[in-house]
Order: structure tokens, then sequence, then C-alpha cells
């Protein structure tokens, strides 16, 4: 409870300083408008039937793109967590895939996808892929031998030991990779809706914003807005998972 | 020891090299080989194939005069503007972010009243900021940079602050007992048990900050890897577009395998070091 006012009382020094910044006139009151202003900007888009659209576009993109890359993933990662061979066969594809930042595929997909939804799926799920396939794969390093070696002298299929021992064993550094992920997808759906134009769009709002009318007020309350989004997005991840995870007694840390 | 086993044990264990050369870029092969293929018969004007992009990669980077190396206008003019810009706002960022970090994590209650900001902040996603970025600064390397330090800043400050908080008790008591100066406290004890923790987190931004050079670069710049990138794509020259998302594969994967190096010569000390990538 303290913490959380204590928290209350940073996000409200932080406004008054930038209020204070603003209206003594450090910076142009055009570029960055006041937080007064931004926050009631907040307020009355939060009642804009076009705006909400525009949220529940790309939320809709997300939640798509972070179910096909879970789905594309995890099973991903069991392979190749298993199967020492592939994971050194690939790991110079995934190394050299991995970095390309998902901007910069950007004009390709605009190009071969076009500007629609697809094209902010498909760069959200690129995005989203990795995290939860190397955390995959470091959770399968992970597991107690003792459990893998009594499945298989029990005669257990190995599509069984996959699914029934392995899965759930990394089940907490799956979901760990998907709290990144899910993130990065936020990120990389936004800036696509940002640079490609798509038609509705939390990204596209704030591209509307800052070049056609030139209202910072408007590209600051989306940015929040979008901020604000990732925010609980993660901390509900993270609430989530050490309540689905509470006997996993494993340590686990996140990689990205 | 005969000259002959030292050469055969040199020939060994140049072989077990070569294959592991070969294991781990056989696929990587067949695939470029494949796709080579694939282009030739699918004759998509989009994907190109490897040979064609490799002929006019060589043509666009390396034709210059022997004077400068061979390389030529085009990796002076927006190559190395933009790894300059790109390394640049990497090291600020990581700089204020372990100090923060340093000074936030050392303060026990710090945390508890900015901690929920800097989330914030890190949730943000740092493109939609860039308008901003470009009214204050320009469309100059300035925008560039403050956007990358932006971005970039967070996961090493977050991460500094966890390993700040991660050091050993006995440690800290230890230090204590023997009124350990501050400085020597905070460079011999407080960064060396953080270390690996800020090392995961200049990772993370290393990555951010190549993300952020080109959005910011493909939204407002004269020049650079993403201007390139985005005038090829309007003059539809896909083999030149092409040649720049190849040379920011191959930048990403340099810079990860410095970073990685870097890290593995840094932390080699670190009893528990478990070897993952």
């Amino acid at each position: 409870m303290l913490k959380l006012l204590r928290g209350l009382a940073g996000l409200v020094g932080f406004l008054l300083l930038w209020e204070v910044v603003v209206q003594v006139g450090l910076v142009s009151k055009t570029f960055i408008p006041p937080a007064s202003v931004v926050l009631v900007t907040v307020g009355d888009l939060l009642g804009d039937p076009t705006f909400l659209r525009d949220i529940v576009a790309t939320m809709l993109a997300w939640l798509i793109a972070i179910a096909i890359a879970i789905a594309i993933a995890v099973p991903a990662g069991l392979l190749l967590g298993s199967v020492p061979v592939l994971r050194t066969a690939t790991a110079a594809i995934v190394e050299f895939l991995r970095p390309i930042p998902v901007a910069a595929l950007v004009p390709l997909v605009l190009l071969v996808i076009g500007s629609g939804p697809e094209a902010k799926i498909t760069l959200g799920v690129y995005a989203a892929l990795w995290p939860i396939m190397f955390n995959t794969i470091y959770g399968m390093g992970e597991i107690d031998p003792v459990l893998m070696e009594t499945a298989r002298a029990c005669g257990t299929s190995r599509f069984r030991i996959l699914s029934s021992v392995a899965l759930p064993q990394t089940a907490p550094f799956v979901f760990t990779g998907v709290r990144l992920s899910a993130a990065i997808a936020l990120i990389a759906i936004v800036s696509t809706e940002f640079l490609a134009g798509s038609e509705v769009g939390l990204g596209n709002f704030v591209l509307i914003a800052s070049t056609g009318s030139t209202r910072f007020d408007l590209v600051l309350a989306g940015t929040v807005v979008a901020g604000a989004l990732g925010y609980l997005i993660n901390e509900g991840l993270e609430r989530l998972g050490n309540r689905l995870f509470r006997w996993s007694t494993v340590d686990r840390e996140a990689i990205a | 020891m005969t000259a002959a086993t030292l050469s055969g044990r040199v020939g060994r264990r140049a072989a077990r090299g070569a294959t592991a050369v070969v294991r781990s870029w056989l696929l990587f092969a067949i695939l470029v080989v494949i796709w080579e293929f694939a282009a030739r018969a699918g004759g998509s004007k989009f994907f190109p194939p490897p040979t064609e992009i490799a002929v006019r990669a060589a043509h666009l980077w390396f034709t210059g005069p022997a004077s400068s190396l061979f390389l030529t206008d085009a990796v002076f003019d927006n190559v190395f503007p933009s790894l300059g810009r790109m390394l640049g706002g990497w090291v600020l960022a990581a700089v204020v972010g372990i100090v923060l970090g340093m000074l936030a994590g050392r303060s026990g209650k710090a945390m508890d009243y900015v901690g929920p900001l800097f989330a914030f902040f890190r949730s943000i996603p740092p493109p939609t900021l860039i308008p901003v970025f470009a009214v204050l600064f320009g469309l100059g390397s300035g925008m560039q940079i403050g956007s990358i330090i932006f971005g970039a800043v967070w996961p090493v400050l977050l991460n500094t602050v966890e390993g700040v908080r991660s050091v050993d008790q006995v440690k800290v008591e230890t230090a204590r007992s023997f009124r350990t100066p501050k400085a020597y406290w905070l460079g011999m004890v407080v960064l060396p048990a953080a270390a690996p923790k800020i090392f995961a987190g200049l990772r993370v931004s290393l990555s951010i900050s190549l993300l952020l050079m080109v959005v910011s670069e493909l939204i407002g710049a004269y020049n650079g890897i993403g201007r390139s990138l985005l005038d090829a794509q309007q003059d539809f020259d896909f083999p030149t577009m092409w040649s720049w998302l190849v040379l920011l594969g191959i930048l990403g994967y340099v810079f990860n395998t410095i970073f990685l190096a870097a890290e593995r010569r840094v932390l080699a000390w670190q009893p528990t070091r478990l070897g993952r990538d």
C-alpha cells in the first residue's frame, strides 16, 4: 500500500515537473504541451469512439500476433531444445534473422503484403517469435534429467515425453518469453502502424496527429495511452505468471 | 613428440573446427541456394536471387577508389553516420542508465517512487515519440540520438537497479565492517556484483539502438542506412533494398557476436557463469 502511494507520488511529481518546465518556457508549448493539456486530451480521447476503434484494432492485431507467435515458437523451441543437431544447424540462420530490426522489414512487408492488418500482424509475429523460442529452448536445458529418464525408462513415447514432461516443466520459461514478447510485439505493431500508415490503429493515430494537423497534444496523448497499455499488459502478465507457476521451484531468469 | 604427431594433432584440430563451421552454416548455405533457384524459377521482382543481391551490394559498397580502401561514397555517407549515431546513442544510454541505476538501486526508497514511472517509460513504443524529438531537435543526428537514448536507456537502468539490489548480504556486511570507502565499495563490490544483470540490459539496449537507428532514419533523415533502404524501396530498386536489409542482418550479427565475446571476457571470473547465450 505504501509502495503504491509512493509510486503515485512519483507519477504526480513527474507530471508537476513536466507542467512547470513547459509553463516556465524551457521548451516550446506547441511541441510539448503541458501535462495538464495532455491529460485532458487523454480523457477526451478515451470517450471518442474513433480513438477507441484505433485501440481495439491495435490490441486485436497484438492478440493475434501473440497467439500465432506462441503456436510457432513453442513447438519450434521444444524441437530445437530436444534435438541438438537441429539446433546447431539452425543457429546461424536464427542468429542472422533475429537481429534484423522489425522496422527494416516494413518496406519489404509493405510491398509484399500491403499495408492492411496482415502487415502489422506479420511483423508482430516476427518480433515476438524470438523471446518465446529462446526461453523455451533455455527452459528445456533446465529440466531435471531424472524426470526425462524416468519417463524414458517407463517406455513413454518421444512425443508423449515432449507434451507431458517437457512442456509442463518448461511452461514457466515459456511464460516469461511470452511476457517479453508481449511488450515487444506491441512496440512492433504500433511502430508498423506508424511507419506504414495502416487504416486504423494507435500508431496510425499518432502518425496523423503528427503530420497532418501537427497536434502534439494528440501525439503525446496517444503515446501515453500506448505506454499505459504496454505497462498494464506487462504488469498483468507478471502477476498472472507468479500465480500460475507458484508450484515451480526453478529459479527462472528472463533471457531476451 | 615427433613432428608427425604434432602436425596430425594440428590437422585434427583444424578438421574439427572445419566440421563445426560446416555444421552450423550448412543449412544456411542450403537455404540460400534454394532461394537462388526458387527466385530464378519464380521470377518475382520482390525477391531477387541472392547472387543478384550480392553483385549489387558489392557494386554499391566496394567499388570506390583505392585511396579509401575501395569503399564507395555510399559507405561514407550512409553506413558510417548510421553506425556513429547508433553506437553514440547506445553508449550514452548505457552511461546514463548505469549511473542512474546505481543511484536508484542503492537507495532503498527511490525505486518505490520512480519504479512505476520507469516501467511506464519502458512500455512506450519509442517510435511514437520520434515526431516529438523531430520537432525538438530537427531532422538531424540530434533527433536520432535522442530517440535512441530514450528507447535504450530503460533496460540498462532497470537491470542495473536489479543487479545492485542483488548484491550478496554477506558482502554488504563484510564491506561495512571493514569500513570500505564509498568509491571502493561502489566500484569493487556493487558494480562487479551487478555486472551480469547490467550486461543483460546492455544487450537488449543494443538491439533497441539498432531498431531505433533504422526507424528514426525511415521517418526523417537526410542520410543513413534506413534512409537508403526507403529510397531504394520507393524507386522499386529491389536488389538495392535487399542489399541494405542484408547489411542490417550482418550488422546485427556482428554486434551481437562482438558483444557476447566482450561479455564472456569481462564476466569470465564469475564462478556460476553458465555457458548460455
